[in-house]
């Protein structure tokens, strides 16, 4: 019997868990899927938001202001790459000055910092490349960057060192309220908690369903985006967005906080919570847009795109509710959820302090290790780990630089990965420009080895997603 | 009868005609080496062909391998049974005889292992 | 400080390394990222290589142990499971492997030799679904040829490159079946040997002027959406046709890998994605010298050889300190033609020079023109991008000369 049971293990299933795990409680989270972050958390624009969108008084103005005043030290705690490059609000006529005037105010009012409006000579300085077109913009010198699932890999990690519990592949068909809390069931399995945070996305309707609630449901929102290789990360260094309209936010571009840049999201409707198809329309608008915004844009360095669904729900705030005693929504967290995600987590707890005693605990470690601190170390530095572990001198991702010691430890840290979607998740081997085409097949053998399955079975990314079907000689002769 | 083919003898490609006459053949032009006449007149007849695969070893890795000479290109399929049911024993160095008599010639490793 | 450093140990790195031995440079070393020397020809099991260089059909293994064999013979140091990290202008090249760590070396002189990889999916943005059973040509063969293991059983290629052709072959060899292999262009990018004996023996389709528009399956590709596009290489809708399959093989074209020659501030040409070279194929930096497909992709193996035997040779010369009569011609190209190799002449000596071609053009005259004067011509009765051609350019044109015109004229 789990003190609390969160189910979801996306940005804010992890950061709770990570919140609780500070306290004298047991938690468990669990999750439909056989990695953290597959969900909305997996593909979205990355960035942490100043907080000028919401209208004031609204639960998301209120945390995505405190979420983003957090992150900077949580993702140092984290072990987590951010980076405060602000982002702007650009407009390129009368019409679009006015409503960023009006997201200036709105800004000042939730209680954003440093907001301004900038133009000519001064936007030119900031940003050098943007469109000639560009008029003015509104400037969040707040605003930053940081990889949700690289944040959700180290919360839950971190959170797991502290005694957290994972179960994956832990799909929730069914809720009892019992006297003393609730079980939840999958298959034959069962997970019997006092309190159920309900943090599962897309599908956190369902989950309200399976106790009686239906007083909100969530729509999947499409989201379609464009990498570049990283040789154009530089090419804006602010979070570039368009000026909001009746047709939508309109698609950003934005380094990442690896060094890529990303183009995106498109914003299209759609009834299937799984359709995660990229489309040629989608393409076009990204495309079409971005060029408007950015000059020289080299769309031939393109090295990948994809596409996410956003967790939409019906009331247009965040729903953080308790409907019933020991029970908690935290639904409909669409953008900007990653930039919340701290505040939504302490926010939970403040929450759940009604409900139960949390206690510190004495032994409580809020440090993780970063994941990427072998290649940010000095050659000295770098021999004195290989001399102790030979595999860290091996590089197996030539585009990105990762070592087979990086991989291998990536495997092994909580909470593991068991595909080469995992792998390229923690690590980014196969996230380069040539896409996993020369490092692949020795990563297949890494994780094979380290599991101790048969090659074959190693997949993709879960599921029926294998990479080979058997070996030659055998399987087709 | 007038036949077009694509010499592989080389790189080149040449775009051969040939003139069968009864089942043989009695002209080809459109090659600019002796080898594209010769391959011409063995394509109509009885086309043959070098088979590349790979044979298993005896600690699991893989060794590449080709037919020494050519075979007859209907017995491909064939000569690809016999390359799946051996496994080589350890060490191979190039050129070791992995299979003794395939279509009247040998099954031969191109590379070392072991 | 090593007199002469080599990226690489594949055929370039090599043929390179055994030219500068056998032009007196004993203090040589090759730095190679694989377990064992070949590079990419290790994986290229089927026969068609050395007809040039060794007047023989070889597999590439095979090549690879010929080359491996006289670099053994001189005893020329190999440091293997090596991976370059960087090299500066000043020639300082860091490394790591597991035995030496991190460590780095002063080179007098630096061959460029890393070779070329292959385009990726995420380039083409093809619509769709990211599942399992998609894969660069290569990298199947490597799962095929080397690790012993199979992609998969119902495959569609899109791409005839030469790659592509050839694991169209060697799946079917291996009991999968190839529906279909689509070419965007209205001509195949491969050999023409190569649709013969790899799709027509097998009756695999070339659905030339075809691409696929959409992939579907959401854990492993279940089928493709494949479509013929007008000339403007857009899809046609109502020619779309869904084709079921577990595997979609990309053979969509081969890139330069020139990461570290970008660090050395080596002068890369737009075109062929390698660097500016000369007649030595020396780069803009001095002492940095490249060759092979790292340089500019070729179809044959035997012409890496060879240019990497000059760069080979250059590099020695260029240790002794030798030079020649200084000139300084630029190469210029039309448009059809695309480019040329090497793009500029230093010194007054017959050169041979490499290019290629922007389409098919048939019944053509190469003519290199030294302002309005025809001082070259060569007929040709087809040329195609994907065949390179040469001519060899005596010294004399070079003299006085600025610059040097190649135009094809169409018949």
């Amino acid at each position: 019997m789990y003190d609390v049971a969160i189910i979801g293990a996306g940005v804010v299933g992890a950061m709770i868990a990570r919140s609780l795990s500070r306290y004298d409680v047991t938690v468990c989270v669990v999750d439909k899927e056989h990695d953290v972050a597959m969900g909305a958390t997996k593909a979205n624009s990355a960035i942490v938001h100043a907080g000028f969108d919401a209208e004031c008084g609204t639960l998301k103005a209120l945390l995505n202001v405190r979420g983003a005043k957090m992150m900077g030290a949580l993702c140092e705690e984290l072990g987590v790459k951010y980076r405060n490059n602000g982002s702007m609000v650009i407009g390129f006529d009368e019409e679009d000055r006015k409503t960023l005037q009006i997201l200036l105010e709105r800004g000042i009012q939730n209680g954003v910092e440093d907001l301004g409006i900038v133009e000519g000579k001064e936007l030119k300085e900031l940003e050098p490349n943007l469109s000639d077109r560009v008029q003015c913009a509104l400037y969040a010198p707040t605003a930053g960057i940081v990889c949700p699932y690289e944040l959700t890999v180290a919360a839950m990690g971190n959170a797991m060192d502290n005694g957290a519990d994972l179960r994956l592949g832990f799909s929730v068909e069914k809720i009892e309220s019992t006297d003393e809390g609730y079980v939840l069931s999958c298959g034959d399995e069962r997970i019997v908690s006092r309190i159920v945070i309900n943090a599962a996305g897309l599908y956190a309707d369902k989950i309200a369903q399976m106790v009686g609630d239906d007083t909100f449901h969530i729509h999947p929102r499409r989201g379609e985006y464009i990498l570049l290789d990283k040789e154009c990360g530089n090419l804006v260094s602010h979070t570039i967005f368009r000026t909001p309209s009746k047709m939508g936010k309109g698609i950003l571009v934005t380094p990442t906080v690896d060094g890529n840049l990303l183009l995106g999201p498109t914003s299209v409707d759609m009834e299937d919570k799984e359709d995660k198809c990229t489309t040629a329309e989608g393409f076009s608008k990204i495309i079409a847009e971005a060029c408007e915004n950015v000059d020289g844009i080299p769309m031939g360095k393109t090295i990948t795109s994809f596409c996410g669904l956003r967790a939409t729900g019906s009331t247009g705030d965040f729903i953080i509710t308790a409907p019933r005693k020991g029970f908690i929504h935290v639904a409909g967290i669409e953008s900007p959820g990653l930039s919340a995600s701290p505040a939504i987590a302490e926010y939970v707890c403040d929450m759940l302090k009604k409900e139960m005693t949390l206690t510190e605990k004495s032994d409580f470690c809020a440090k993780r290790a970063p994941m990427h601190a072998f290649r940010e170390m000095s050659i000295q530095q770098k021999n004195e780990v290989i001399k102790k572990d030979p595999a860290y001198g091996k590089i197996i991702c030539r585009c990105e630089m990762v070592t087979e010691g990086e991989i291998l430890a990536a495997i092994r840290t909580n909470p593991k990965p068991h595909d080469l979607d995992g792998v390229k998740r923690r690590t980014r081997a196969q996230m380069g420009r040539c896409q996993g085409g020369f490092c692949s097949p020795y990563i297949v053998e890494l994780l094979a080895n380290e599991m101790n399955v048969p090659y074959e079975s190693v997949t993709k990314s879960g599921g029926t997603s294998i990479i080979n079907i058997g070996k030659t000689k055998e399987v087709l002769s | 009868m007038e036949r077009e083919l694509t010499c592989i003898v080389c790189p080149l490609g040449c775009t051969l005609s040939v003139t069968l006459e009864n089942g043989t053949v009695t002209r080809v032009t459109g090659n600019t080496c002796p080898k594209g006449k010769r391959y011409a007149e063995t394509e109509c007849i009885n086309p043959m062909r070098t088979v590349t695969s790979t044979v298993r070893c005896t600690d699991g890795s893989m060794v590449a391998v080709k037919t020494q000479g050519t075979i007859p290109k209907e017995k491909m399929a064939e000569c690809m049974n016999l390359i799946n049911s051996v496994i080589a024993p350890l060490p191979i160095q190039v050129g070791d005889v992995i299979i003794g008599e395939v279509f009247g010639t040998k099954i031969v490793a191109t590379q070392n292992r072991g | 400080m090593t007199e002469l450093v080599i990226i690489g140990g594949g055929p370039a790195g090599m043929s390179a390394a055994v030219a500068a031995y056998d032009s007196g440079i004993r203090d040589i070393l090759i730095l190679e990222r694989d377990a064992s020397l070949g590079g990419i020809l290790q994986q290229c099991i089927h026969n068609g290589f050395g007809l040039h260089k060794f007047g023989e059909e070889l597999t590439g293994p095979e090549y690879a142990w010929r080359y491996e064999v006289q670099v053994k013979k001189r005893n020329i140091p190999v440091k293997l499971n090596t991976m370059v990290l960087d090299i500066t202008e000043d020639k300082v090249i860091t490394a790591t492997n597991s035995e030496d760590g991190v460590f780095q070396i002063q080179a007098k002189a630096i061959i460029l030799a890393m070779g070329c990889r292959e385009r990726a999916k995420g380039a083409l943005n093809i619509a769709g679904s990211r599942p399992a059973g998609i894969y660069s040509a290569g990298t199947a063969q490597k799962f095929v040829n080397i690790k012993g293991y199979m992609p998969g059983k119902n495959v569609v290629i899109l791409g005839s490159g030469d790659i592509g052709l050839i694991m169209a072959r060697r799946m079917t060899l291996e009991g999968a079946k190839v529906h279909a292999v689509c070419e965007l262009m209205p001509y195949s990018g491969g050999l023409a040997r190569n649709i013969e004996q790899c799709l027509n023996d097998f009756d695999i389709p070339l659905k030339l002027s075809h691409t696929v528009v959409e992939i579907h399956g959401r854990e492993r590709v279940e089928g493709v959406t494949i479509a013929q596009v007008d000339e403007n290489r857009k899809p046609i809708p109502e020619t779309r046709e869904y084709i079921p399959c577990d595997t979609l093989l990309l053979s969509v074209g081969l890139i330069p890998e020139n990461e570290l020659s970008k660090s050395a501030g080596v002068a890369l040409s737009g075109i062929t994605s390698g660097a500016m070279v000369d007649q030595d194929r020396q780069t803009s930096v001095e002492g940095i010298f490249s060759c092979g497909n790292v340089l500019h992709v070729h179809d044959l193996v035997d012409f890496v050889s060879e240019e990497a035997e000059i760069a080979g040779k250059s590099a020695a010369a260029y240790i002794r300190g030798e030079g020649g009569e200084p000139v300084c011609v630029q190469l210029k190209t039309d448009g059809k033609i695309r480019y040329t190799v090497p793009q500029k002449i230093t010194r007054a000596k017959d050169v041979t020079v490499y290019f290629r071609v922007a389409d098919v053009y048939k019944n053509v005259k190469v003519c290199v023109m030294r302002e309005d004067e025809i001082v070259y011509t060569k007929k040709r009765p087809k040329v195609a991008p994907g065949e390179m051609e040469s001519i060899v350019l005596k010294k004399e044109l070079f003299d006085g000369a600025e610059e040097l015109n190649f135009v094809l004229e169409e018949a």
